[in-house]
């Protein structure tokens, strides 16, 4: 009779200890906090293809639209921390938005629990076909000599796009006039069209432009050439090695969920990357991949850290604010 | 000539493309014709979605792109633009037959279509719906394959100041459609671009009237307002008589035009195609104006415009040839210069990236399988919705025979499903109710909605060209005469609207809107 009773009871506890190892035992949703289609939606989307095979429960996308995505970040902050909800957050609602938002109801450093970097689209220079500079260097020239009458497009007030073209202003001590578009592909119309003389924009819409001769592609803002577009010289190569912007997508927790989950998410995500369909997907739009060092939850961490440190004061300098 | 022939030989050839697939029961190899029968599954989903109210393309295309994944990606593309017109071919039945726009460019559907149908026409109504966007819909096949990249020169040419005049022209249109009193039209026009002024400043980040609502911040979505003004407000509408339900469900109706209403119908199709062919090139959404811009002008040029608005087949006709014509043509900005015009075709190009074709003026040179096997496509997948299409205007005809009691509970929860897939906020399923009773509140005090709706989705893109043209002009308002196309539009606008007045000047317009 005892041991019956303490079969049941151990056979109880062990049904209710191993509940974590058990994780995950239904689906997980991955927040998007952009329209379905834009390199962050289809970044997550290739993640969450893999990862769901690898962990063996579906991997939800969720696109929840809204205040630049600082409504999706603050839900996912705000969530529990079981490792169900889960955000594809980006340069924009996990740094800049400390900048452009006064009243921000997260703080992306400490309000979430990193997992991985997922992939960064590489920002570039782009003018449109007929300014006469042939170069980046001669582009720097012409900016500074008739920065009152030109305009740069953007995807709107603190987008990637508008805040590359702001730190393009820092460095080059300009003002150029900001015209604003609503999203990249309508500013990207417009550069086509010659309306605006540049954009500072991701390579995923403009990459296609340059190969086939409609715009200029004057500089990519990254340490190495992009494969895709390799006539294209790094700010290195020209003379202006401070110009360093990619736009980076990277999958959080909300803070306090447990490390064993955050680790198993982690593992998910390296096996994605790790896989050659992935990786081909991933680099066919353009993407840069975090190497092994920068695949850690703690290298994710430490980027954040950074990308508020170096955004904030380029937002508050052009006194921006979206709200 | 013979070139374009060669190019749609192999986007025929594409279409018909067998594969060879192992049946998993007996082992054997079956030829399939793989791309036509997934134009086939996208032509019905497309449909099915656009008739349940509240459910779109946008969120249909995002839930089934994983499922492209193991798909080729020509065929994953044509299916894909398949949901795309199906859903436009399906959302003018809705907008018949319970009076909700599943998008902006059905609005003026609702006017005479479901006019129709309360007169007993639904059948006929959604006949000649099918058929002109069928004819709509091949014309502009042939638009997009013999012009489709020279035409691409023409969209590049409108900047913010031609958008600004174009908007202009499209409010002039609106109070040009207006039924009953001019001066409540204009009021709700007024009132229309009021809201679409909520939200963020795109200018300068500020936010505006939102009264510090997080959800409100990015502005009223349009599906939201449509929603709840259309489809609450008719139900809240319904609800308070029922009788002009039982007129619906009582007659059913012929579902073939007969040779009366092919006559009255032959020309608005040809101009709607044209219309609606020519506007849905333009990026920045100008297909919006398609459907408003046919009727406009089928109202202007008829002999006796009192019938508008009381079930005229030429009511129905003309926008939804314009509707589907435009549809058909916004790919020619996606497809020659991988530039989206719209919230679907921006959903196109991540769908085409995830394929790993990257969209842009090289895709018709590089993949010229996609490309033309895609406008080939088109035109299989209208002669696929044609006959899908036919015979299921019985069924749908026969949801009206379902008693309203049963109904609108369904409608109801088809809408808060809808509307919360869009962008998943709470919020907004409360605002189709808000926007529901304000419409209500409207239709009794005798507003029409659809001039607020149109007001709003103009609005936007007035302020925002107008803005961005005066950005680039350092504020000189003489960039809008300056430009020749921007100048010839304004002018269109001006006589469009001395003629608007015309009437009014005479005293007639009353006589002749007076219910």
């Amino acid at each position: 009779m005892q041991n019956w009773l303490k079969g049941l009871v151990a056979g109880a506890l062990a049904l209710a200890t191993p509940a974590l190892a058990a994780y995950p035992e239904r689906n997980i949703t991955v927040v998007v906090p952009f329209a379905a289609g834009g390199a962050t939606d289809v970044i997550a989307r290739i993640y969450a293809d893999h990862m769901s095979r690898t962990l063996g429960q579906q991997l939800v996308v969720e696109n929840q639209t809204g205040a630049g995505g600082t409504i999706a970040a603050t839900r996912v902050s705000k969530a529990a921390p079981d490792g169900y909800t889960l955000l594809m957050g980006n340069l924009g609602t996990q740094a800049a938005s400390v900048g452009l938002y006064p009243n921000l109801a997260y703080d992306p450093r400490s309000d979430f629990a990193p997992i991985m970097n997922a992939a960064a689209t590489p920002m570039l220079v782009a003018a449109k076909k007929d300014l006469p500079v042939k170069d980046f260097r001669e582009f720097v020239a012409y900016v500074k000599a008739n920065g009152a009458k030109l305009n740069y497009g953007t995807g709107g007030v603190g987008a990637t796009s508008h805040l590359t073209c702001l730190f393009l202003d820092t460095l080059l001590d300009v003002k150029v006039q900001h015209v604003p578009f609503r999203g990249s592909g309508p500013a990207l119309n417009a550069l086509l069209a010659g309306q605006i003389d540049y954009v500072c924009d991701q390579t995923v819409g403009i990459v296609p432009q340059i190969q086939a001769g409609q715009v200029k592609g004057l500089v990519a803002a990254v340490k190495t050439r992009i494969p895709v577009i390799p006539d294209v010289p790094t700010s290195e190569e020209q003379g202006l090695p401070q110009f360093q912007a990619s736009g980076w997508n990277a999958l959080f927790a909300p803070k306090g969920t447990p490390p064993e989950i955050v680790e198993k998410l982690n593992a998910a995500a390296r096996a994605a990357l790790k896989d050659e369909t992935v990786r081909k997907r991933l680099l066919d739009i353009g993407a840069e991949l975090p190497d092994e060092a920068g695949q850690t939850p703690a290298a994710l961490g430490e980027l954040v850290r950074s990308e508020v440190e170096k955004w904030v004061p380029v937002i508050k300098k052009a006194g921006v604010t979206a709200n | 000539m013979t070139e374009m022939l060669a190019n749609l030989g192999l986007g025929f050839s594409t279409v018909w493309k067998i594969a060879w697939m192992t049946d998993p029961l007996m082992g054997m190899a079956w030829p399939v014709p793989i791309n036509l029968l997934l134009c086939f599954i996208g032509c019905l989903v497309g449909t099915l979605i656009g008739v349940l109210p509240g459910v779109g393309p946008i969120a249909t295309i995002a839930m089934l792109l994983p499922i492209t994944f193991g798909l080729d990606p020509i065929g994953a593309l044509i299916m894909l633009a398949g949901i795309y017109y199906g859903a436009q071919y399906g959302g003018s039945t809705t907008a018949i037959l319970v009076n909700i726009p599943g998008e902006a460019s059905s609005v003026v559907t609702t006017l005479d279509g479901h006019e129709m149908a309360r007169q007993g026409r639904a059948g006929i109504a959604l006949g000649i719906a099918a058929i002109g966007s069928f004819f709509a819909g091949t014309v502009a096949t042939v638009i997009i394959a013999a012009l489709g990249a020279p035409l691409t020169k023409l969209a590049l040419v409108f900047g913010p100041a031609e958008y600004f005049s174009l908007m202009v022209m499209g409010l002039v249109f609106a109070v040009v459609l207006a039924r009953g009193s001019i001066l409540r039209a204009i009021a709700m026009i007024v009132l229309g671009i009021l809201l679409s002024t909520v939200g963020t400043d795109l200018e300068t980040g500020q936010e505006r009237m939102t009264f510090g609502l997080p959800f409100l911040s990015d502005g009223i979505d349009f599906a939201v307002l449509a929603m709840g003004l259309f489809g609450i407000a008719e139900i809240l509408r319904n609800l308070d008589h029922t009788e002009t339900r039982d007129v619906v469900r009582q007659a059913i109706g012929r579902l073939l035009p007969n040779k009366q209403d092919f006559k009255q119908s032959a020309l608005p199709i040809l101009r709607g195609t044209a219309i609606g062919g020519a506007l849905g090139i333009l990026p920045g959404n100008g297909a919006v104006l398609g459907p408003f811009a046919a009727y406009t002008v089928e109202k202007r040029i008829a002999k006796d415009p009192r019938r508008f608005g009381r079930g005229a087949i030429e009511g129905v006709a003309g926008p939804e040839a314009a509707n589907n014509a435009g549809a058909q043509t916004s790919f020619i900005p996606l497809l020659t210069l991988g530039i989206p015009p719209n919230a679907v075709m921006a959903l196109m190009v991540g769908a085409m990236t995830i394929h790993g074709i990257v969209p842009g003026p090289q895709v018709m040179t590089k993949n010229p399988n996609l490309f033309w096997g895609m406008i080939a496509s088109m035109w299989v997948g209208n002669l696929m919705l044609l006959i899908i299409n036919l015979p299921l205007v019985g069924l749908w005809v026969r949801l009206l025979k379902v008693p309203y009691r049963l109904m609108f509970p369904a409608i109801l929860m088809f809408c808060c499903i809808g509307i919360y897939s869009i962008n998943s906020l709470q919020t907004d399923v409360m605002w189709i109710g808000i926007f529901g009773v304000i419409g209500y509140a409207l239709i009794k005090f005798g507003f029409e909605p659809a001039p607020l709706l149109l007001g709003f989705v103009l609005g936007k893109l007035m302020e925002e060209n107008l803005r961005r043209a005066l950005i680039i002009s350092r504020g000189d308002m003489m960039t809008f005469l300056d430009r020749p196309i921007s100048l010839g539009l304004l002018v269109v606008a001006a006589l469009l609207l001395i003629i608007a007045l015309l009437p009014t000047i005479r005293k007639s317009r009353d006589e002749v809107f007076v219910e």
